[in-house]
């Protein structure tokens, strides 16, 4: 068994309260015990600064309208603007947030400190229109540039029906087609330069390659790629407003499509807030079944990585073997969950049901059979020389690069920085299991598909142990936020009936507060930064996904490389584009 | 032959060869269907083969479209030119001893030329689409072809050498005994390399590259103008197997069967060979494709020129 390591908190907030003790900081606690601190946004960044070397990853950047919250901290005023900072060596997290009013909803922008914080500060621009003083580039980013209105802001209507019914006249129609323009001076890029002329190529947003609904922008010298500007927003579906309309528990269905070739490992990091911010436990049962689940799915992304990331660099076949490998995969979850890429089959407390009976069967014949099938493809797919040759030393950032970026999960192994979440921070049971995590060196496109391959014999390992030690037991924690009342004794007593009631009409009413439970996803660090307000449903819900920041990295690793170099790039990210519009 | 069962038998040869191609539509995707553990076409008729017809219906009623950008001449003569050439090259194809449309003394010469003239094809459809994936497709196509057109007849003087001719029905005729592939092995290899490059199909498939260039040249095309191309394709890879088959196998010969029966065989065996190739092999990037020509294949062939040319000065001395 590996001796996973948990650090408490290392005192990294009392050391940055006793050296900035005249900055007039306030410290709040939350349910997910992470150190919390506000911050006055005059001396916001010299806190950023200070934090840098410590926490060098910018996780998240976000904002919350705190206009209509009864259980609000004390500093919060109109809009809060939330730094979610991590470790890699600490394996710690850190929270700096920052308060502005309505009428004044300006601070300073944190792209001098992280880069990454660009796209994230632009969305919180474009969903709260909180302004990035210094923001080089502070643009919608999701939303379409005509857009009226802040989208997360609690005054912006969250249905159709809120609204006037939508009508396009001519009028309105010339300025929407105006605004699709595209003018390279917009998009930051020149149209010549001293000796040549640039040709503008748009990919996507639908473009076989680019794995959904994803536009880049590209400046190219003959095939040469000058820049590379990403444009996303094609797949936002407003997952974040749903959240705030749904229950706690009807926001489950929401979360499976995220990811969504993760299934259940999107329901795995919302139930794990939820549960941190009501203090439930699960029964050991219930962490066994869902790690095992999490890790099929897994598996199952892995496969859909694998086939297209080779299919990507022009090899045809491995995807068909690979997307059958799934479908066998698809069977067993679909007899356990009635479901097949959506099985929104986790529930806060437990699972939906009881594992059928022959769970045990099937799971067997597939993890027998999978490493046989896996060595064979690895003749194919990754010992061919032309897929090495168009891989290798592609696209390669260094850890501390990957670090810088946001990078997470395999991505981040891939460039030999040896964390895994599941090992080093262990969650929802994780410190029972005997794994490896396998690393790459080089931080390129190779690399990035090694690593996880063999993350999917690491799954299959998992699984595995899963299977000899299922526990018995309850599918379903004894919480009365999770579970209504046994139905015979609604029938005895009133107090009784009357919970039963309530449970299963409005659904639990979680005490208020703020949690975040990070996880390690099928393609990196997933979180729902949940604020409860002691209703029924989240006041703010945060998705923090691990393809956002992997997209706003592109243009950087992409540049003096030629078209097919960035398909291959592209290929090896493992980004779906619902994880990153939401 | 007379010029009538000339004209005739040209005609047949034109038929069979666009009816071979689109047979060869159907057949590709069962085939790779099979290999990649799926069925591929399999409703229509015994074994899916009318999807031929029905692929042939939808193409052929389709709304006959030329983009309004593009320049329309250009657009409309570029897949007229692959379909042309490509039967032009049968012409000079002996299918037996004495089926061939016309003997020329330089038969070899004229299908070199015709499977350049292809390119022109490939470009000026990647130019007139007036297109940026067209164009890219288009460029790259130009200078695939023109790199790998030169090692594709250096590697076949080698078998020029042995036969002592350009005719290619004195070229089978020499190979009574030994079929070429054995001397002139390195010119098979490099033939056959830079027979599918010409073909641009899979993994050399780079003018069209659907995963970078959505359909690189063709992207504008639709209808019967895409269906061209597609047959100037199929056609093109069936010239290619009947000119290896040609060159190296001994072309007819054989024991038993029919002369012909023997060069279906013969062309069917590499058919199969190429779709076999397209399901294995990932595709190069643009310049390693050139680099594997200039690096590689050029210096192979001319080492198989020096080595023939040293073995026949021998063998005379």
């Amino acid at each position: 068994m590996v001796n996973a390591v948990v650090t408490a908190d290392s005192g990294a907030l009392e050391e940055l309260l006793a050296t900035l003790p005249d900055a007039g900081m306030a410290q709040q606690i939350t349910a997910d015990g992470t150190p919390t601190v506000w911050v006055p946004r005059e001396r916001l960044l010299d806190v950023l600064r200070h934090l840098r070397p410590g926490f060098p990853m910018l996780l998240d950047v976000f904002g919350i309208d705190e206009r209509l919250r009864q259980n609000k901290p004390l500093p919060a005023q109109d809009f809060t603007v939330v730094y979610h900072l991590f470790s890699v060596e600490r394996r710690e997290e850190f929270r700096v947030k920052a308060s502005v009013s309505e009428a004044d909803a300006v601070v300073p922008s944190a792209t001098p400190v992280w880069p990454a914080a660009n796209w994230y500060e632009r969305e919180a621009w474009d969903m709260f229109g909180i302004e990035f003083s210094g923001h080089p580039n502070l643009r919608r980013i999701i939303l379409p540039p005509t857009w009226e209105g802040f989208a997360l802001r609690k005054d912006h209507p969250a249905r159709a029906t809120e609204m006037e019914p939508f009508s396009l006249d001519e009028d309105k129609q010339v300025v929407e087609q105006e605004a699709l323009r595209f003018r390279p001076e917009e998009w930051g890029m020149d149209r010549a330069s001293d000796d040549s002329e640039f040709m503008f190529l748009n990919l996507g947003p639908n473009h076989p390659s680019v794995h959904g609904v994803f536009r880049i922008a590209l400046q190219l010298d003959g095939e040469v790629i000058v820049d590379a500007v990403p444009d996303i927003g094609y797949h936002h579906r407003g997952a974040e407003k749903m959240g705030e309309r749904q229950s706690w528990h009807t926001f489950i269905p929401y979360t499976d499509r995220i990811d969504y070739l993760g299934g259940v490992m999107n329901n795995l990091a919302y139930v794990l807030s939820v549960e941190k911010l009501a203090g439930i436990e699960v029964p050991p049962r219930v962490k066994v079944i869902r790690i095992m689940l999490a890790e099929l799915f897994r598996i199952s992304s892995h496969l859909v990585f694998y086939g297209t990331f080779v299919q990507d660099v022009g090899q045809m076949s491995p995807v068909f073997y690979m997307f059958a490998d799934r479908e066998r995969l698809f069977g067993i979850v679909e007899a356990i969950t009635g479901g097949r890429m959506h099985p929104a089959w986790f529930r806060i407390g437990g699972v939906a049901q009881d594992l059928p009976k022959g769970w045990d069967t099937l799971v067997r014949d597939f993890i027998d059979s999978m490493p046989a099938r896996l060595d064979h493809y690895q003749k194919m797919a990754m010992d061919n020389s032309i897929v090495k040759d168009r891989t290798v030393g592609i696209g390669a950032y260094s850890g501390e690069e990957a670090v810088e970026w946001g990078i997470t999960g395999a991505s981040l192994r891939a460039a030999g920085v040896d964390f895994d979440l599941r090992r080093d921070r262990p969650y929802a049971g994780y410190e029972d299991f005997d794994f490896e995590v396998p690393l790459g060196h080089r931080g390129d496109s190779y690399d990035r598909a090694v690593v996880r391959v063999e993350e999917i014999r690491q799954s299959l390992r998992i699984i595995r142990q899963c299977l000899d030690n299922m526990p018995e037991g309850p599918y379903k924690s004894d919480h009365r936020h999770t579970t209504p009342p046994p139905k015979e004794r609604t029938l005895g007593d009133i107090e009784t009936l009357i919970h039963h009631f309530l449970n299963v009409s409005w659904g639990p009413a979680i005490p208020p507060g703020e949690a975040c439970v990070p996880i390690e996803a099928t393609k990196g660090f997933n979180s729902y930064h949940l604020v409860s307000d002691g209703g029924t449903s989240s006041y703010r819900t945060r998705i923090r996904t691990p393809s956002f920041p992997a997209l706003q990295q592109l243009p950087l690793i992409s540049r003096g490389l030629l078209i097919p170099d960035l398909i291959a790039i592209i290929a090896s990210i493992d980004f779906v584009m619902a994880d990153v519009d939401r | 032959m007379t010029e009538l069962s000339t004209t005739l038998f040209g005609l047949l040869i034109i038929g069979a060869a666009v009816g071979g191609a689109a047979v060869l539509t159907w057949f590709e995707r069962r085939l790779l269907g099979i290999w990649q553990d799926r069925y591929g076409p399999n409703r229509l008729g015994p074994f899916g083969i009318f999807q031929v017809l029905a692929d042939m219906l939808k193409l052929l009623t389709k709304d006959d479209w030329v983009p309004p950008f593009a320049d329309r001449f250009v657009f409309i003569l570029a897949p007229t030119v692959i379909v042309i050439v490509m039967m032009l090259g049968f012409a000079v194809i002996p299918f037996g001893p004495e089926l061939q449309v016309i003997d020329l003394n330089i038969g070899l010469l004229f299908f070199l030329g015709m499977s350049s003239l292809a390119v022109y094809s490939v470009l000026l459809g990647g130019l007139a689409s007036n297109n940026k994936y067209a164009l890219l497709g288009g460029l790259r196509s130009a200078a695939q072809m023109v790199s790998y057109e030169v090692f594709m007849g250096l590697s076949l003087m080698g078998v020029v050498m042995l036969a002592g001719s350009f005719s290619l029905r004195d070229i089978v005729l020499a190979q009574e005994g030994l079929w070429y592939c054995i001397p002139q092995f390195l010119g098979l290899v490099t033939f056959t390399i830079a027979g599918i490059a010409e073909s641009h199909r899979l993994p050399f498939d780079l003018p069209e590259a659907e995963h970078e260039l959505t359909a690189g040249f063709h992207t504008e095309y639709g209808g019967m103008k895409f269906a061209m191309f597609m047959l100037g394709e199929y056609v093109g890879l069936i010239l290619i197997c009947c000119m290896m088959t040609v060159l190296f196998f001994g072309g007819w010969m054989g024991p038993l069967l029919p002369p012909i029966v023997w060069f279906c065989i013969k062309v069917f065996v590499l058919i199969c060979f190429f779709v076999l190739l397209r399901a294995a092999i990932p595709r190069p990037r643009y310049d390693q494709l050139m680099g594997l020509g200039w690096k590689y294949m050029l210096p192979l062939t001319l080492i198989n020129l020096l080595f023939t040319g040293a073995f026949l000065l021998v063998m005379e001395s």
